[in-house]
């Protein structure tokens, strides 16, 4: 079969999943876009790492940046900032180079680690694209973060793995449908970027019916 | 300028805005009024315009944000589109519900329950405000019948039977209508509702305030990239702006009926104001229409309170608010459309 790429999701798409889906939805189905301070930050620490299929060889290290990615079976495509390639004789053959490698994803982050899941889940998804792509297994791969000037390692589990696919699967789902969904809204909501677009104060006041009903 | 929910609004006239950073500036006559973040907002309207910049255009262009030009009566003049596909979700939602009979149904009742509690609190206000000058128990008696239509509506998804239950609603309301006329009795009286030609001067007064508000609400419709044309209560046809009557069916109480009592009972319109024709249509003088207008345009600056958002903004802005909040009824973020209440 072939596949449509029009209904292919952006992986980057899966930290604003996981951070809430509505917020993911309102970006990616509605096309609303808010730029706050953070996300323009956040752009800033990318381009370093934004630079296209360059390759830089360091000892028995492959470096390769701003790589294009996708999974067939996540129906998803992106871009990782970084890609490590280590020689390995466990690894795969690379085309243009010689020896086996075994490929490390590097995701640049602004800020911290943070507490929320969402950085490791996108992180994971590339991981998968890769494994997809190079038809290899990744263990392992990290999270630079600007703020500590720190990798920090993620081991990629099959649990994990698992639940970046269920996650697919709902924004598929959701997008196929041109849904919007209704969360619980909370805490988190101060921190979101979207909160002007999303109006969570309309999903948590009183039901139409019960004003409506004051009028009788 | 007035921010309802994300959408800035421009009310003064001759204003001119641009982009400086990150920011919307709000100039007239190169006196800077205020500025602020973009990305603040989902639209920005403005009414009598005195320009945009080029660039600002771009900018709400790329970021999907909705820049209505409107005219300083509030006529739909133009609106700035990016290549989002966000106004295609909307239109498409707004088609499909539109070809459900349910669905319809679903959205007509609340503009039909509004229509009929709107009416009920006009009769309620004026017994309470002039229980010396009409006959109070027959107010009280229509305004419980009102009450017993409204909660009929309230479990409806029938579309002709909404329709019946409005129009009798209707007819007892209009029963009432000659006696809210205060003043001037020889001149404005009220038998029963007549247009096309209309045959009386409060005929000719209200037809006019509809069609002043028609156009306020095909406009706002419009602004948030709703299909006028396309309704749930009243049924396509061709050239008629059917979603924008369907809105207009809750307003009209409040908006265009209220303001025409106003004016009669307030003796700010006169026998001289009228010319009759010889085949019975009266029609407002040059001079009266202007004067009408002028008055309808003033009273969109009062400000009053949103009874559902709880945010003060002027009469002006009423329609835009209804038309926003169907906007995000059809994409799913309350789970009813709330219409405009006015006790
Ligand atoms: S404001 Fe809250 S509910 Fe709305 S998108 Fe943001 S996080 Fe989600």
């Amino acid at each position: 079969m072939v596949n449509d790429d029009v209904d292919y999701l952006m992986l980057s798409g899966i930290q604003h999943f996981r951070f809430c889906s509505r917020q993911w939805a309102l970006i990616h189905i509605e096309q609303q876009w808010a730029e706050n301070v953070l996300t323009i930050e956040g752009q800033h620490v990318h381009e370093k790492a934004d630079q296209p299929f360059l390759r830089e060889k360091r000892g028995n290290k492959l470096i390769v940046r701003a790589m294009p990615i996708r999974s067939h079976s996540l129906k998803t495509n992106g871009i990782c900032d970084v890609v490590e390639f280590y020689e390995h004789k466990d690894g795969v053959p690379i085309h243009g180079e010689t020896g086996t490698y075994l490929p490390i994803p590097v995701e640049y982050k602004r800020g911290k680690p943070k507490r929320g899941q969402e950085d490791v889940v996108q992180l994971v998804a590339q991981v998968m694209c890769l494994e997809e792509m190079l038809l290899c297994d990744i263990p392992a791969a990290y999270l630079f973060y600007d703020e500590i000037k720190r990798r920090v390692k993620v081991d990629i589990t099959d649990e994990m793995r698992n639940e970046v696919q269920s996650m697919f699967k709902q924004m598929h789902h959701y997008f196929d449908r041109r849904h919007t969904p209704k969360v619980k809204t909370g805490k988190h909501c101060v921190s979101c970027s979207l909160q002007n677009l999303c109006m969570p104060e309309l999903m948590s006041s009183t039901t139409v019916r019960s004003y409506m009903e004051r009028y009788l | 300028m007035k921010k309802l929910l994300n959408t800035l609004f421009i009310t003064t006239p001759d204003i001119y805005l641009s982009l400086k950073g990150e920011n919307v500036v709000i100039t007239h006559e190169n006196q800077q009024l205020g500025r602020f973040p973009l990305h603040n907002f989902e639209a920005i309207c403005t009414f009598g315009y005195a320009g945009a910049s080029p660039k600002l255009m771009y900018a709400c262009a790329e970021k999907n944000i909705n820049l209505t030009f409107l005219s300083r009566s509030g006529r739909f003049l133009a609106r700035v589109v990016g290549e989002s596909k966000g106004n295609v979700i909307l239109r498409k939602t707004q088609y499909r519900l539109s070809e459900n009979e349910v669905e319809s149904a679903k959205i007509a009742r609340n503009f039909i329950f509004a229509k009929i509690a709107n009416q009920k609190w006009i009769l309620e206000r004026m017994a309470r405000d002039y229980p010396l000058r009409i006959d109070v128990p027959m107010f009280k008696q229509v305004s419980s019948e009102l009450t017993t239509a409204m909660k009929a509506i309230l479990v409806t998804e029938d579309l002709e039977r909404l329709r019946g239950l409005e129009g009798q609603a209707a007819t007892a309301y209009f029963k009432l209508f000659d006696q809210m006329i205060l003043q001037q009795k020889d001149i404005f009286y009220f038998r029963n509702r007549n247009r096309r030609p209309p045959t009386d001067n409060v005929n000719a007064l209200l037809s006019l305030a509809y069609t002043l508000l028609a156009s306020d609400v095909t406009s706002a419709l419009e602004t948030v990239g709703l299909d006028a044309y396309v309704g749930y209560l009243h049924r396509d046809r061709p050239g008629r702006a059917s979603l924008a009557l369907d809105v207009m069916e809750e307003l009209r109480g409040v908006m265009a009926d209220r303001f025409v009592l106003k004016m009669i009972n307030k003796k700010m319109m006169q026998s001289t104001d009228f010319v009759q024709k010889e085949n019975g249509a009266v029609l407002l003088t040059d001079d009266g229409r202007r004067k009408f207008i002028k008055a309808w345009q003033e009273r969109k600056q009062e400000s009053l309170t949103h009874p559902y958002l709880n945010e003060k903004i002027n009469w002006g802005l009423v329609p835009h608010a209804q038309a926003i909040l169907l906007a995000r009824y059809l994409r799913g973020d309350i789970e009813e459309y709330p219409p405009f209440l006015w006790k």
